[in-house]
């Protein structure tokens, strides 16, 4: 069922060397590798298919917008929407967070209003609420964390108030690993009258997602952190709220009528996906959550908490005095993120190090800037897995990490 | 693991040992010149205290944060300009910049950066060559106030 070896053989980059040593690729939380199933849909799409959606009645157009709405269905049904109609393709998560604070918080979110956040989301899930606000004279609050990286609930029944329009919350963080009860947030905001966005970016890649279950009002991915390509990403948002939103950007495709004085907006979902859209890539996204589907969400989830579970006992266990490993230390609420600094080692001196073994890792502040300084450092490494991950890489993680703090501390011997 | 693809980075025990211990750290009493450099993109950051007796860099004090790299750069340099004239060490400055950008398969004179050239393999890593000419900006930036 799920073998992990055979599952390697799909992705060719995995095959590869760097500086003589085995890809271990360990950068997930940036961005995946695509299987070779989802590199051949793109193919077959622009060798067999390609063509404008939508607009054409020859047969390859007709082809193309049926394969481009089959993609939509398939990624409608994998956060089980109740109709593809509320799922607006974008170019990723960024992109659906500020289509909603443009097309819904201009609307929405009035002077004196608050924004909840938590402290630990991506600069994405914060820069456009802080424009907002500005634009608007609202405010921002956030949500204390607690010294292991979790969210402090307790605070959360006097933080949404009256004037809480919206909680905007990461499901799982991209800088700690963090899972967040982002479904009980939904709760306590509904009773409050406020909506509830997920910041799905690192939760929809890697663990099943229903948002009929979560009961969010918003739900945003990038279809790159998931198997599929660059460029393609999409915006749920619950069918009530999204009829009552005003389009983010206008012109061809998105209208119904138009005369020279003014214009009428087409349906669902078109009425906010303007000009040609991303076909292939929409094509590519389709084909990454069939292989997904085939694997069963369950089943990575499954794969990564075990991985998960494996990476914090090594860690704990190995020799690395000093180092701080952030984040939850309770695998059934932590992703395969682990975020960690080291005393005598600079991160960016540890990942050309991990670089020249093959080990492919991110250093830096990971788009979440106020949260790294609140944790006191400039950066941190970050190491974060996929399902093509194995024990054997969190080994050959480890060890480097280990070798790298001795050849730092005691010289090259 | 092969040592040796690390070690001509961290070349020579140089640039580690220059980052383990920082030349020129000690205050100084009396400086002319005060430069800064930060990349804001990692935090890291340079400053350089320096006194100059006529023309001539008779005293520096470095003081950073940051990588291996960073700190090796700034106490390589502050060894370097000593006892240069200002504008000597603005002309290596730009050879040194020049140097660094020059591609891994192109020859660098390496005879006039004299332990510099602990830092010419850095270019092996593009993406850390920032690192390595941060200090050289915060040069620039101290020489820059001169009148
Ligand atoms: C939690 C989280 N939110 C949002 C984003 C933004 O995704 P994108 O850069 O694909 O728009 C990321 C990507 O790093 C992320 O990790």
């Amino acid at each position: 069922m799920f073998d992990v070896e055979k599952i390697r053989l799909d992705f060719p980059i995995l095959a590869k060397e760097i500086f003589g040593n085995p890809l271990v690729y360990l950068d997930n939380a940036a961005t995946s590798q695509k299987p070779r199933q989802v590199i051949d849909a793109l193919v077959d799409y622009y060798e067999n298919f390609n063509a404008n959606v939508h607009r054409g009645v020859h047969t390859l157009s007709m082809e193309a917008t049926d394969k481009y709405e089959d993609a939509r269905e398939k990624v409608s049904s994998f956060i089980n929407s109740e109709s593809s109609d509320s799922v607006i393709w974008t170019r990723n998560a960024s992109e659906s967070l500020n289509l909603v604070a443009y097309s819904w918080g201009e609307n929405n979110i009035n002077e004196g209003d608050e924004i909840l956040l938590t402290p630990m989301e991506h600069h994405s899930n914060l820069v456009p609420w802080q424009e907002l606000a500005r634009r608007k004279n609202a405010d921002i609050k956030f949500i204390p964390m607690l010294e292991n990286g979790t969210l402090d609930m307790d605070r959360v029944d006097d933080l949404i108030t009256e004037k809480t329009a919206l909680v905007s919350a990461v499901h799982m963080s991209n800088a700690l690993g963090t899972i967040n009860p982002v479904r009980e947030l939904g709760v306590k905001a509904h009773r409050m009258g406020a909506k509830i966005l997920v910041d799905g970016a690192q939760s929809v890649p890697h663990m099943p997602t229903d948002v009929q279950e979560l009961n969010c009002d918003f739900l945003v991915f990038s279809g790159h952190k998931m198997l599929g390509p660059t460029g393609i990403g999409a915006l749920y948002v619950k069918k009530e709220i999204l009829e009552s939103m005003e389009p983010f950007l206008t012109g061809g495709e998105m209208v119904l009528e138009v005369s020279y004085e003014e214009a009428s907006w087409a349906d669902l979902p078109m009425k906010f996906e303007a000009g040609t859209p991303n076909i292939a890539d929409s094509i590519g996204l389709g084909s990454a959550v069939d292989y997904l589907n085939v694997l069963g969400m369950e089943n990575v989830r499954e794969h990564e908490k075990d991985l998960t579970t494996y990476a914090l006992n090594r860690f704990k266990n190995a020799d690395l005095e000093g180092l701080d490993l952030f984040g939850p230390d309770d695998p059934n609420i932590r992703g395969g993120v682990f975020s960690f600094n080291t005393p005598d080692v600079h991160p960016h001196d540890l990942g050309t190090f991990l670089d020249r073994i093959g080990i492919a890792v991110r250093t830096g502040h990971h788009c979440a800037m106020p949260l790294v300084r609140s944790l006191g450092v400039a950066a941190t490494a970050r190491a974060s897995f996929y399902l093509y991950n194995t024990k054997k890489e969190v080994d050959i993680l480890v060890d480097g990490v280990t070798e790298a703090l001795r050849y730092f501390r005691d010289g090259p011997n | 693991m092969d040592r040796t693809k690390i070690d001509d980075i961290y070349r020579d025990r140089v640039i580690l040992d220059h980052c383990r211990n920082p030349r020129n750290i000690s205050p100084i009493e009396h400086y002319d010149l005060l430069g800064d450099a930060v990349n804001p993109f990692c935090g890291d950051e340079v400053h350089f205290q320096i006194g100059l007796s006529d023309e001539v860099i008779e005293n520096v004090r470095f003081t950073g944060d940051g990588c291996a790299i960073n700190m090796a750069s700034g106490s390589l340099l502050s060894e370097a300009v000593k006892g240069l004239t200002t504008e000597e060490a603005s002309e290596l400055s730009i050879k040194f910049v020049e140097s660094m950008r020059k591609s891994i398969d192109q020859d660098v004179d390496q005879q006039f950066i004299g332990e510099l050239s602990a830092l010419i393999s850095v270019r092996h890593f593009p993406v850390r060559i920032k690192c390595a000419l941060l200090a050289w900006s915060a040069l620039e930036d101290a020489l820059s106030t001169k009148a």
